[in-house]
């Protein structure tokens, strides 16, 4: 199997309040298919690492590969096409566009991609709603929705893209046992039918042994995978 | 419609009074932008309309000359030296030769001779002093428009009758006279002639009115005991009025004789036309710019309210020209929207008051639909718009989002 994400000597310090070294020396690879948990402390530094990983963040020393490509060093609007394109991220608090139905938002990033038409774009949204059990509530505006249905619906517009690595930072942290049943599911069935690679933060326990794999992160450094 | 667009739309209508403000804000600013430099044009356009009854663009004469010391020799003993200034005739010499060189200059669209008279209105024992300008009919009427402030008679008759007389309304109340009476002018010559009164005109300048009066160049000539070559002044227009000083000054050069611009004899005027030029354009620039301040607060404001929302957008890929799209989309739209109110608005306004009748020298309210200062309106409009909109978006642009995620 090949590798979609590898890391090669990520540092990153914090210089405010004081200056402390947030992650250490981390190197690590994803394989394509792959159902990656990442689990440990809170302030373990996990957060930090994904928002580097996910090319959000590119305040670090090392090298970050995406699908074989150094992405460290790439121009901002380079990384935000392959954050478009490749990679869809899940929040631990659901953050979706308020103003937007729920359709609006899962469609979003796909309409920014702009490979499609806009009505095959619905089509698509309306899929991804369907599979997370949301189809009935997509022309509701996303503000009316309980929390738990927003974590839903911000998963759908992880997916709209096909992106190649889903991360999320406990996208179940909200999510009561069954729907997290929903997400794990979901997120095994996405790495086993479509190859496609899911880092997940996890604090849920369960979560993390059903997953194929588990990094565990401790004051900046890995510390078990 | 793009995505970009569609946000844009979506935040301007999710919050309408915000954006009602914004657009009233820009309405305001254009009509008042707009309606305060019509005025201006207007009240320039006035004033000068009154000037040129009056004045022609250049005047052309000979100017008073003191008297030199004869001696010029600085080495020499010093002189005492009375200068006073020397009694010649103020007469243009050769005025044909003259005339015919200034018109061959390009700028020049008329040139007309004239004999400025200092003369007494007679009637029985009443007695009003003015003056009488000698002019040849159809040339003067083509400089001054006289026809078109003419109240009674026609004009036309001065030509064919060389004792016609054309009086200001101000002599005809005074002296109770109308089309047909014979009035008695003398001149400083001690020349007395009777003329016919054979039209009136009405310039609202009420001086100007009880003193002025028009006859035939021959007529004035007479009345000064002097030749058909005898001209006091040469009257000149140009094509653009504005450039006259500098034809003047070429006029001097040429002829030798003092050429003046209409606006170097009329500084007091032009002074306070440029001061109140200055205060129309700065207090309506400001107005604008206010405006302008008002789609940036707002702008801001919606920037700092939707911090969340541009953090998930650059997650998801948005670049940070998409973000200032968004914003900036959102600005011209608040910024169009006014725009197109303040035209109407301003337009309403003009239209009610061109209707205004304000009397006196200046008849109905001096205002017109100026479409240069429609379109100068307009585009700094959308300027301060695009920029008002733009200092905010840039910020939007900047947001990272990882530090809002952690928040
Ligand atoms: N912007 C920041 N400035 C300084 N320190 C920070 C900042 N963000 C996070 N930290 C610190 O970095 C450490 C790692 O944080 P984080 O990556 O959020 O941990 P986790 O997600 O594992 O709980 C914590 O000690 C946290 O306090
Ligand atoms: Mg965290």
């Amino acid at each position: 199997m090949n590798t979609v994400l590898r890391t090669e000597n990520l540092n990153k310090f914090f210089y405010d309040p004081i200056e402390f070294k947030v992650l250490k020396n981390i190197e690590f690879e994803v394989k394509k298919g792959e159902f990656l948990s990442m689990i440990g402390k809170s302030g373990s530094g996990k957060s930090t690492l994904l928002y580097i990983l996910s090319t959000m963040d590119n305040d670090y020393s090392g090298s970050l590969f995406i699908d074989n490509e150094l992405v460290t060093g790439l121009s901002k609007d380079k990384m935000a096409e392959i954050r478009n394109e490749k990679i869809g991220f899940v929040f631990q608090f659901h953050y979706l566009l308020s103003e937007f139905s729920c359709l609006q938002n899962v469609m979003i990033p796909a309409l920014k991609l702009g490979r499609l038409s806009v009505k095959d774009i619905e089509a698509k949204a309306y899929e991804k709603l369907e599979i997370l059990g949301l189809k009935d509530q997509a022309l509701k505006p996303a503000s009316k929705l309980s929390g738990g249905q927003q974590q839903r619906v911000a998963i759908a517009r992880a997916l709209i893209n096909d992106p190649i690595i889903i991360m999320g930072d406990e996208p179940t942290g909200n999510l009561d046992s069954n729907n997290t049943r929903l997400v794990f599911d979901m997120f095994q069935h996405l790495t086993r039918s479509y190859g496609q690679t899911i880092i997940s933060v996890t604090h849920d326990d369960d979560f993390a042994k059903k997953s194929d794999r588990i990094i565990e992160m401790k004051d900046g450094e890995i510390v078990k995978y | 419609m793009n995505l970009s667009s569609s946000i844009a739309k979506t935040y301007i209508f999710s919050n309408k009074k915000l954006t009602a403000v914004a657009v009233l804000g820009v309405l305001l600013g254009m009509s008042v932008y707009i309606f305060m430099n019509s005025l201006l044009v207007g009240f320039d356009k006035s004033s000068n309309a009154s000037i040129f009854r009056n004045t022609s663009h250049i005047r052309v004469y000979k100017d008073d000359e003191m008297s030199k010391s004869l001696n010029q020799d600085s080495f020499s003993l010093s002189l005492i030296i009375n200068p006073k200034v020397v009694p010649t005739n103020n007469t243009i010499l050769n005025p044909n030769m003259i005339l015919a060189t200034i018109l061959k200059q390009k700028d020049v669209v008329a040139a007309t001779p004239q004999v400025n008279t200092n003369v007494f209105y007679n009637k029985g024992r009443l007695q009003i002093s003015g003056f009488a300008i000698g002019i040849k009919p159809d040339e003067a009427n083509t400089m001054y428009n006289i026809k078109s402030f003419m109240v009674e008679g026609d004009f036309n008759v001065l030509k064919s009758n060389p004792n016609a007389i054309v009086i200001g309304s101000g002599i005809s109340q005074k002296m109770n006279l109308s089309i047909g009476d014979y009035l008695n002018l003398t001149s400083s010559k001690g020349i007395n002639r009777s003329f016919k009164v054979i039209g009136i005109f009405k310039t609202n300048n009420s001086v100007t009115d009880k003193t002025k009066s028009y006859i035939n160049l021959a007529a004035s000539q007479q009345l000064l005991k002097e030749g058909n070559s005898y001209i006091t002044d040469i009257n000149v227009n140009v094509r653009d009025p504005e450039h006259a000083n500098k034809v003047a000054q070429e006029l001097t050069k040429i002829t030798g004789y003092k050429a003046e611009g209409w606006k170097e004899a009329n500084e007091t005027l032009m002074a306070t036309n440029k001061m109140r030029k200055m205060i129309i354009t700065f207090v309506s620039l400001t107005i604008l710019l206010v405006a302008g301040f008002g789609i940036y607060n707002i702008l801001n404001m919606t920037v700092s309210q939707k911090i969340n929302d541009i953090a998930i957008l650059k997650a998801i890929g948005f670049k940070g020209k998409d973000v200032i799209y968004v914003f900036v989309k959102q600005a011209i739209f608040i910024g169009i929207v006014g725009v197109i109110g303040g035209v109407m608005m301003a337009t309403i306004l003009i239209t009610i008051l061109k209707r205004v009748y304000l009397g006196g020298d200046i008849g109905y309210f001096p205002i017109d639909y100026e479409p240069l200062k429609f379109m100068q309106g307009i585009i700094i409009g959308l300027v301060i718009t695009f920029f008002a909109g733009y200092i905010p978006a840039k910020k939007a642009a900047n947001v990272d989002p990882v530090a809002i995620f952690r928040k």
